[in-house]
């Protein structure tokens, strides 16, 4: 009979897919996940064998391709490593296998396909409902929660003021998200906060921000570049306007777009914009006392030093 | 306010500037207005483009959330600015409430900036032809042929 745990428990060892982001312009997230997961006791099991999601490229080609890949990543979750839950950090990742799952439950057509792929693969078939795909917020705010982490929190961020940026992904289409809209305690599709209260724990101030789910024009980025800086451009405007200090992220391919078009709009633009970009592990990460460099601050490439100087977060490793 | 032949994204973005600048003549609660209109000028564009005639219809007291709903029908993707939409509705609403309150000016510049993300996400889904198939968060989720 399977025993049936709270969140807090079954969150605290989990299959971790970084996905592909995380191992190039992502790889400061995995650093700072990875550290940030030790420094609280939870354990990070790396899906083994995992491939790419279907990203978006392979979704636009053929979406039941898309989820047959996203599929294989659960089945070795389930299957190889012996897990029922997966965090994915990344909001692609996330997204295609939570629309994995959807579809596997309520699409027999692309039941079908993946069915096929995986007994042509030879890989056991991944069933809907196998698995609980989680994003990184969800695992820490389920496996340790705001009481033990204000417990954790070593160095405050003291009054930071931050501007979450939750991108497009992690709450679009709400019907892939069940487990959100679901009242007290869950998180919001419409005004995402698990970021903003995990952040508020460890000290931060969140400023009132009213474009934290705006497009980012991430996929637009090669086709119509100038759009994309222009939408970059007025999320981090706003941001600023806003009082914010720092935009917290919690997408690689957010966090790449807004560092890459904020240089992109002061020379293409001549609009300079002066708040920091970190991923919120990062800011978590200092908050719980963890070096800078064991959370690859120094791999962004929106420069953090100053702010972090004049808020006294840098310190020895 | 309809959208008219001399409709463009770029004049659409200079005005939403200039009507939420805070030097910008006239009061804070006609500019919030102005910039309604804005967003449901934006909305009629993109319905207009799609062969659709632009509801007069409202939705929770505003003419622009039903035109979103109408946008997005059959179009998913279009509800990536589902948030930006009732964002500005908000702020109009913060607006016209308390037009004295102190931070008037900080929320119509924050009005104007949700208005200007609203003109530069259809703009640029209107501009590149199929770049809602492109839309990282609302491909449907079973595209026919798919």
């Amino acid at each position: 009979m399977t025993k049936l745990l709270s969140k807090d428990k079954k969150y605290k060892r989990v299959a971790y897919y970084p996905g592909c982001a995380l191992e190039g312009t992502g790889k400061a997230y995995d650093t700072s996940t990875r550290a940030v997961g030790k420094q609280l006791g939870l354990k990070l099991d790396e899906v083994k064998n995992w491939n790419c999601c279907g990203a978006m490229e392979v979704k636009n080609i053929d979406p039941k391709i898309q989820t047959y890949l996203s599929s294989r990543v659960l089945s070795n979750a389930v299957n190889k490593n012996k897990h029922d839950v997966v965090m994915a950090p990344c909001n692609g990742c996330y997204h295609n296998l939570k629309k994995a799952e959807y579809d596997l439950e309520n699409d027999p057509a692309t039941k079908e396909v993946v069915d096929r792929l995986s007994t042509k693969a030879g890989h056991k078939t991944y069933e809907a409902g196998q698995a609980e795909t989680i994003h990184a917020l969800d695992w820490i705010k389920d496996a340790i929660g705001e009481e033990e982490l204000s417990r954790r929190v070593k160095h405050s961020l003291k009054g930071l003021k931050v501007a979450n940026y939750y991108g497009c992904m992690y709450t679009r289409p709400r019907h892939i998200f069940p487990e959100k809209d679901q009242g007290p305690g869950s998180e919001s599709t419409s005004e995402p906060h698990f970021m903003d209260d995990l952040l508020a724990t460890a000290g931060a101030v969140n400023v009132d921000f009213p474009l934290k789910t705006a497009c980012c024009g991430g996929a637009h980025t090669l086709s119509d570049s100038d759009t994309s800086t222009k939408l970059v451009l007025n999320i981090i405007e706003a941001a600023e306007a806003a009082g914010a200090e720092v935009i917290a992220t919690e997408c690689p391919t957010c966090h790449s777009g807004l560092e890459m078009h904020q240089i992109r709009a002061e020379k293409v633009l001549g609009r300079k914009t002066n708040v920091v970009i970190m991923y919120f592990t990062q800011l978590l990460g200092l908050a719980l006392g963890v070096a800078p460099r064991k959370l690859g601050i120094h791999e962004n490439v929106s420069d953090a030093t100053d702010l972090m100087i004049d808020k006294r977060l840098l310190w020895a490793t | 306010m309809e959208t008219t032949a001399e409709f463009s994204f770029d004049t659409i973005e200079a005005r939403i500037d200039s009507v939420s600048a805070r030097d910008s003549v006239g009061d804070v609660v006609n500019r919030s207005q102005h910039l309604i209109s804005i967003g449901e000028q934006i909305m009629s564009a993109w319905l207009v483009a799609h062969d659709q005639e632009p509801t007069t219809e409202t939705k929770e007291g505003f003419r622009l959330i039903a035109l979103h709903r109408q946008g997005c029908k059959g179009d998913p993707s279009f509800n990536a600015c589902r948030e930006t939409c009732r964002e500005l509705a908000y702020h109009h609403n913060l607006i016209t409430n308390d037009p004295d309150h102190p931070d008037v000016y900080k929320r119509l510049t924050m009005a104007g900036m949700v208005a200007k993300h609203l003109c530069l996400f259809v703009g640029g889904k209107m501009q590149v032809a199929e770049l809602g198939e492109f839309c990282c968060s609302s491909r449907p989720i079973r595209a026919n042929g798919g």
